[in-house]
């Protein structure tokens, strides 16, 4: 089994306006690399990572490097370092860019520098409101926010949706660099950029868990993605790295050793 | 025991139980019952006749503001407006017209109706906290309207009843037993309405969109046309309630157009329970119980006597009745309603409990 | 003309007291949804408490009337701050119940205040200067209207100062916009609950103490009645927006003095139909977001 995970979740709920939208969850983090969190559209995914930081109301266990987060309000949780990357960006449009990182900025915002390196397009536009910044733009504030400060874990909501591929590109590397550091729970639809960065996916489908295992060993087995997520793995129209420059480098891995057989099945 | 047990569950028993309610407060007037301390004299008494009549106005007025609020969820600080529009209403067509009380009802009714339609159409265009507010300034310009123009409305002296047009039977103290039963015959049309209302179509509709807009959207109904019906209806009720009370007050006052009046409602609708028809019905029989109660308490010796930190909140009956409302909110959610659903399921689970002792004990 | 100047500066010093009531509603509403009854009453107390201290100390100084307004200022602050903490803060983000506490509260205060205060308007005393008038052009206005005008500007000059250049002012702002993304920052959004109510429990103090002296007089109504305009700015200026709130202040103000005057003591209607127009033309208001 792997090494004591950095979140633990068990048996999560979690409703909005009383509408159950997720249902007895157990997933869990490893305390390196990448977990891609995977499923169709409208199964749960995002109302699973607002469960996590009790942005909506829930119940069950989770449990964050040892110790019980599910009773603690949002901003403490966030505060025991995690970092969270909505869905959709979620800038404060009317605030400047440096206003949207100085909000964020945690215990000093030791990586700043890294941030600033990473994406130079922000620091020309510290002036700038936020919501004139064009949607890479806002991305790239929306992970600037959470790169910068000291984290312990990542969770990242559909960072590639809607992007130019170049731009697609440059989040994927700006991901890969922080989880060389941070552990990553990144909801993806994107398969390529999961092949490149995740090593274990879990999949949902009407708000539980159906499949978790090694990421290589679920996208190499084009029939079961076709199952599990509606398409097919090796989808010709998605930017690979073989046939299009503009797509995520350093994918040559993707027939990397399978993982442990440890997959497991909780198709209930 | 078993009858009772078999009543307790039909679907029917409220509706038993409404019935003989109805039955024996039609009786009232004929019966000699005092209650000291509630009721200010025998039941038969002109004065305890006018103040359970009150009460069952009231009950009706909070009927309809039970629609709004409990029902559409749709908070609104105007609803005096259209009990006032009644009131006044029909006050001024008796006055200046020479109808009968029938026709005049149904005029008054009808311009009501289309009063609520049109500045429903409007404040409906916010929701939420705006709807409030907007409900509230709409209102508050009636409430202007009023006070500004004595030589329509009689400004801030109230406008008198005149009796000229309306059967002889409902006019003078000796026949206010008669207009009680007028008042009750209110209450229950009101009641049947509301309750016929929620239970179709549109009723239902306008429920899921107090739980979620956007699911009733997607079924293909446009929650502002329900949620517009619902507040025609409730106007129009209210108009119905406000033309009562005319008659049973001889006149109208500015006092029923403050925004304060529709406070009240809403104190009355919270007190008993929100979503709850019943708890509305107590609500407002309550209220003006402790209303008349506290009100005689505050002059009362007891009261007159007590140091002034004491004296001066509790001569308020407003500063009681705000206080206990506050108290509701914040620790009976579900108001009375919540605590009679609560204590009949303990009882229910206990004679569970109980009931399944005894079958154990009989086993072995 | 003179006229004309006479009803534009009278409607400006009216626009500031709406402009101080509405300023916290708006403000409160915009971060926290909460739609506070109770604002009225802060201002009443406010009122009251101005004018108790000012009739212990010299009739009519300046001093006077200086402490009266900060003392309106503290009161106002003070009673909002208890109740964000005692009231509001145990219902949290149970908006329609936090709505009817404020109800409640506003209903007991006033009687409270009938009980203590009694129902007849309370006649106060300023200093000299502000019952006289000021020539401009022609117009003779009446000096309480500058002194509203100032004080309005001062505290809508130390709101946006308070706003754009604190790291509190930064997170009301954000959180205006987003309330639960400022929380998934890791900020105790609640706090800045509890300092919006206290700013705006102090700009309707100070309205309040204002408000007697524009008026002539305190009386346990005075609140509620502002409060029906000041809600009908922060709709018409768009909720949650404090330039909205000021715009909207002068400009409901102003149209109101000039039908009152012009169309025969119409004002009140006017305002109401100005907002109608506004829910037809635009439901979120004249710079706000939300409806
Ligand atoms: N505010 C809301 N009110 C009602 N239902 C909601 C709300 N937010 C989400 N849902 C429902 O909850 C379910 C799960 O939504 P969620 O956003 O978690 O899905 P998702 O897996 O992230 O989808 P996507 O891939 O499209 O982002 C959906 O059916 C959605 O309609
Ligand atoms: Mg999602």
């Amino acid at each position: 089994m792997i090494a004591d995970p950095i979140l633990r979740v068990e048996a999560l709920s979690a409703s909005i306006d009383g509408q159950q939208v997720v249902e007895k969850v157990d997933f869990e983090v490893p305390a390196t690399g990448v977990t891609a969190v995977l499923g169709r559209n409208g199964v749960g995914k995002t109302s699973t990572l607002k469960a996590v930081l009790g942005l909506i109301s829930r119940s069950g266990v989770v449990e964050f490097d040892g110790v019980r987060i599910d009773g603690e309000r949002t901003h403490r949780v966030v505060q025991r370092g995690i970092g969270y990357v909505p869905e959709d960006r979620e800038v404060f449009a009317s605030l400047t860019v440096a206003e949207n990182l100085r909000l964020a900025a945690r215990g000093g915002a030791p990586h700043r520098d890294m941030v600033d390196e990473l994406f130079p397009d922000l620091v020309a536009r510290t002036a700038q409101r936020a919501g004139s910044l064009s949607g890479g733009q806002q991305q790239m504030l929306s992970l600037a926010r959470v790169l910068m400060n000291d984290n312990r874990l990542l969770l990242v909501d559909e960072p590639t949706k809607g992007l130019a591929p170049r731009i697609v590109t440059e989040v994927a590397a700006a991901l890969e660099r922080a989880a060389a550091v941070t552990p990553v729970l990144l909801v993806e639809q994107n398969l390529p950029v999961v092949r490149r960065l995740a090593h274990t996916v879990v999949v949902i489908e009407g708000g539980r868990v159906i499949h978790a295992g090694p990421a290589a060993e679920l996208l190499d087995d084009d029939e079961r993605t076709q199952q599990l997520l509606g398409v097919h793995s090796t989808d010709h129209s998605a930017p690979r790295g073989d046939t299009d420059h503009s797509a995520p480098r350093g994918d040559t891995d993707h027939s990397a050793p399978r993982g442990a057989d440890n997959t497991r099945e909780e198709t209930s | 025991m078993t009858m009772i047990r078999r009543l307790r569950t039909s679907r029917l028993t409220p509706w038993v139980t409404g019935g003989l309610l109805v039955v024996v407060v039609a009786v009232l007037p004929l019966l000699d019952i005092s209650l000291p301390g509630v009721l200010p004299g025998s039941t038969y008494t002109p004065g305890t006749l006018q103040l359970l009549a009150f009460a069952m106005v009231f009950a009706a007025l909070a009927l309809s503001y039970h629609l709004l609020f409990g029902v559409a969820g749709l908070l609104s600080f105007g609803h005096a407006l259209y009990f006032a529009l009644g009131a006044y209403g029909l006050g001024i067509v008796l006055r200046d017209t020479e109808l009968a009380l029938v026709p005049a009802m149904a005029v008054v009714l009808m311009a009501a109706i289309a009063i609520a339609a049109a500045l429903g159409a409007l404040s409906l265009r916010v929701s939420g906290i705006a709807f409030a507010m907007v409900t509230l300034a709409f209102a508050q310009a009636g409430s202007v309207l009023v006070r500004r123009n004595p030589s329509v409305t009689n400004g801030e002296e109230g406008l008198p009843l005149r009796v000229d047009n309306i059967p002889a039977e409902l006019v003078g103290v000796l026949n206010t037993r008669n207009v009680y039963w007028l008042a009750l015959a209110l209450l229950v049309v009101v009641f049947l309405i509301v309750a016929w209302f929620e239970r179709s179509r549109a009723g239902h509709v306008v429920a899921a969109t107090r739980e979620n807009e956007l699911r009733v959207r997607v079924l293909g109904m446009t929650p502002f046309r329900v949620k517009l019906i619902t507040v025609v209806l409730a106007g129009g009720l209210a108009a119905l309630v406000g033309m009562v009370y005319l008659l049973l007050q001889s006149g109208v006052t500015p006092a029923v157009m403050t925004a304060d009046f529709t406070l009240t409602l809403l104190v009355i609708v919270v007190l008993g329970g929100v979503g709850s028809r019943w708890g509305a019905v107590v609500g407002g029989v309550l209220y003006t119980l402790l209303d008349q109660r506290l009100t005689a308490l505050a002059r009362s010796e007891a009261i007159q006597d007590l140091p002034e930190f004491l004296r001066i909140p509790l001569s308020e009956p407003l500063f009681i009745l705000g206080t206990l409302f506050i108290l509701v909110v914040v620790l009976l959610p579900g108001g009375l309603a919540g605590v009679a659903r609560r204590s009949l399921a303990r009882a229910d689970t206990a004679r569970a409990r109980a009931g399944r002792n005894l079958d154990e004990e009989a086993r072995p | 003309m003179s006229t004309v100047l006479l009803l534009l500066i009278t409607g400006l010093g009216l626009g500031a007291l709406y402009f101080l009531v509405a300023s916290g509603l708006s403000l409160i509403y915009g971060l926290m949804g909460v739609l506070n009854f109770a604002h009225g009453s802060f201002l009443t107390l406010g009122a009251f408490l101005g004018w108790e201290v000012a009739r212990r100390m010299e009739d009519g100084s300046w001093l006077t009337f200086g402490v009266s307004i900060l003392v309106g200022a503290v009161v106002g602050a003070t009673v909002a701050t208890l109740t964000e903490l005692l009231l509001i803060r145990p219902l949290y983000l149970r908006h329609i119940e936090q709505v009817l506490v404020t109800v409640g509260l506003s209903l007991a205060t006033v009687a409270l205040f009938e009980g203590i205060w009694g129902v007849d308007p309370i006649y106060v005393v300023g200093p000299e200067w502000l019952n006289d008038t000021t020539d401009i052009a022609g117009a003779l206005i009446p000096n309480d209207r500058f002194v509203l005008i100032a004080a309005a500007l001062i505290v809508l000059l130390g709101l946006v100062v308070f706003l754009k250049r604190t790291r509190y002012g930064l997170i009301i702002r954000a959180g205006v916009e987003n309330r639960a993304m400022v929380t998934a920052l890791g900020v105790d959004v609640r706090r800045a609950f509890t300092l919006v109510f206290a700013i705006g429990g102090a700009a309707a103090g100070i309205g309040g103490v204002l408000a007697s002296h524009y008026f002539g007089y305190v009386s346990p109504l005075i609140g509620g009645s502002l409060l029906i305009f000041a809600f009908i700015v922060t709709v018409i200026g768009g909720l949650g927006s404090l330039t909205g709130a000021a715009i909207a202040s002068v400009v409901v103000a102003v149209l109101q003095q000039f039908a009152n005057f012009y169309l025969g003591g119409t004002g009140d209607f006017m305002v109401v139909a100005l907002l109608a127009v506004v829910l037809l033309v635009k439901p979120t208001g004249l710079l706000g977001s939300k409806a």
